[in-house]
């Protein structure tokens, strides 16, 4: 068993994951990816309105990988970096199409679509958003 | 009248020169390189396949169409080298695009000429009255034996073209299939790599069917070769395209918008619907461009295209294919075996 090889929780996810859908608040104004079930500032009172969120964002900080988890060992190294969405969310993501001097705080990069992981030659293949620099 | 309303393509930044093949194998990259008229071709990242390269293109076809996804009707994937042997591509696309989930989708197949396959069933639909805009793309992560001929050019691409009637920038004023039962190039289920005919793709395969395709393209629609500004055809290489024009009586500076493959290789089912959109990304209101694809096995679907005024005002809202041709970065031999075969 691999990384996230639940057929179920890979198909749940598949349309914040494919689309950046995420959640805004319409009580407080906030913006949630991943899209939550409740919005954890106004609770009972939110009310929660899917939103699509814009492809574009920055780094705010990152790492890279070089010792990786099962599954993304032949991906090494690789950057995985906390992004800031210019819809406001903050999400964590793995970078690519990437050169040396492209890992830098402040650095613009968009979505784009790839293979996350692959459970094995006979499971699932999940696929999702990376960011790349522009 | 049925036409694009949008299109869009996607190259993988990755390329692997003549040379770096021809070193491993002691082979002589010169005559490689003017055997097959091809001086490097595109390289798919190690996360990146049919799914996402079509889902790329389909996103800037969309972009440059400007309508709502939810009113696109069809959805047809053609490639060689579907992620999936059962599930289909063309769903991963519909859900990464916002399509649906009204809409019908299925995944083609015949070598290099499914994607035009799915253009020609979008136009039926659209004909019918069964669905107002509908998506057709080609894409493939091209396979090759290591060492073989076809190693040279195999790449990856592809292209997406959103058909309907309204807001059309270039119409399609007819097509014209041939198509036979030829064995020139082949891969058996659960097999890594395919295999060809070697000399035996060219005459009965390649040239036989684009020049009777295209030919009888012309004949339906009483055009001749002058006619037309600018010409794509399938290209395995930058050679038999060039071959094609000269059987037919065509000018080779038609067909050098479209000539992509010189720079990215043969992306098999996005190659001639890369080779259009870069026709496209250059062509003039009222210019007339005639494609033929070419699928082995074997068969070409010929199309008449006539550019439109609303082209201008659309094909600059996404990139353009120079652009992803220009945005690369070369690999070595071992890093190009890393990407493609996950060592």
């Amino acid at each position: 068993m691999g990384y996230e090889s639940s057929v179920p929780l890979f198909w749940r996810l598949i349309k914040p994951r494919y689309q950046l859908i995420g959640n805004k608040c319409t009580t407080c104004g906030n913006t949630f990816y991943p899209p939550k079930f409740l919005c954890p500032i106004c609770r009972k009172e939110g009310k929660l309105e899917e939103i699509k969120l814009g492809k574009t964002g920055k780094i705010l900080t990152f790492s890279i990988v070089r010792s990786a988890p099962t599954g993304f060992e032949k991906e090494t190294p690789y950057p995985v970096a906390i992004i800031e969405l210019d819809d406001g969310p903050r999400l964590t993501s793995q970078i690519v199409d990437w050169k040396e001097e492209d890992l830098q705080i402040g650095r613009k990069v968009e979505a784009c679509f790839r293979r996350i992981y692959t459970d094995g030659k006979e499971g699932i293949i999940n696929y999702g958003l990376k960011f790349r620099p522009i | 009248m049925i036409g694009i309303i949008g299109y869009g393509g996607y190259i993988p930044r990755f390329r692997i020169k003549v040379e770096e093949i021809a070193s491993v194998w002691s082979a002589d990259a010169k005559s490689i390189k003017s055997g097959l008229n091809i001086e490097e071709k595109s390289v798919p990242s190690i996360d990146e396949d049919t799914a996402t390269i079509a889902v790329e293109a389909a996103l800037n076809a969309l972009k440059m169409a400007g309508i709502n996804p939810k009113e696109i009707g069809a959805i047809y994937v053609g490639s060689e080298s579907h992620p999936y042997a059962v599930k289909p591509t063309s769903t991963i696309v519909g859900e990464a695009i916002g399509v649906g989930p009204e809409y019908t989708a299925a995944d083609t197949e015949f070598a290099c000429k499914a994607g035009t396959a799915g253009i020609q069933m979008v136009m039926g639909l659209i004909q019918g009255g069964y669905i107002k805009f509908g998506l057709a793309i080609g894409a493939d992560t091209s396979q090759s034996k290591p060492g073989d001929a076809l190693e040279y050019t195999a790449a990856a691409g592809g292209a997406a073209y959103i058909l309907g009637k309204n807001g059309v920038i270039a119409e399609i004023e007819g097509t014209f299939s041939f198509s036979s039962d030829t064995p020139d190039f082949w891969r058996r289920e659960g097999i890594e790599y395919p295999s060809h005919g070697g000399r035996f793709t060219g005459i009965p395969a390649y040239f036989k069917h684009v020049v009777s395709a295209t030919q009888g393209l012309m004949s339906k629609l009483s055009l001749k070769e002058s006619d037309f500004d600018y010409v794509v055809f399938h290209m395995p290489n930058g050679k038999f395209p060039l071959n094609a024009a000269k059987i037919l009586g065509i000018d080779a500076e038609k067909l050098k918008p479209g000539l992509v493959v010189q720079r990215i290789g043969n992306t098999y089912s996005g190659s001639s619907m890369l080779g259009l959109a870069a026709t496209l990304d250059i062509a003039k209101p009222g210019q007339r461009i005639l494609v033929t694809s070419y699928g082995s096995g074997a068969g070409s679907d010929s199309f008449s295209i006539k550019v439109t005024d609303l082209i201008e005002e659309k094909r600059n809202k996404t990139k353009k294919i120079q652009d992803y041709i220009d945005d690369k970065e070369y690999v070595t031999y071992a890093h190009y075996t890393r990407l493609r075969r996950g060592i």
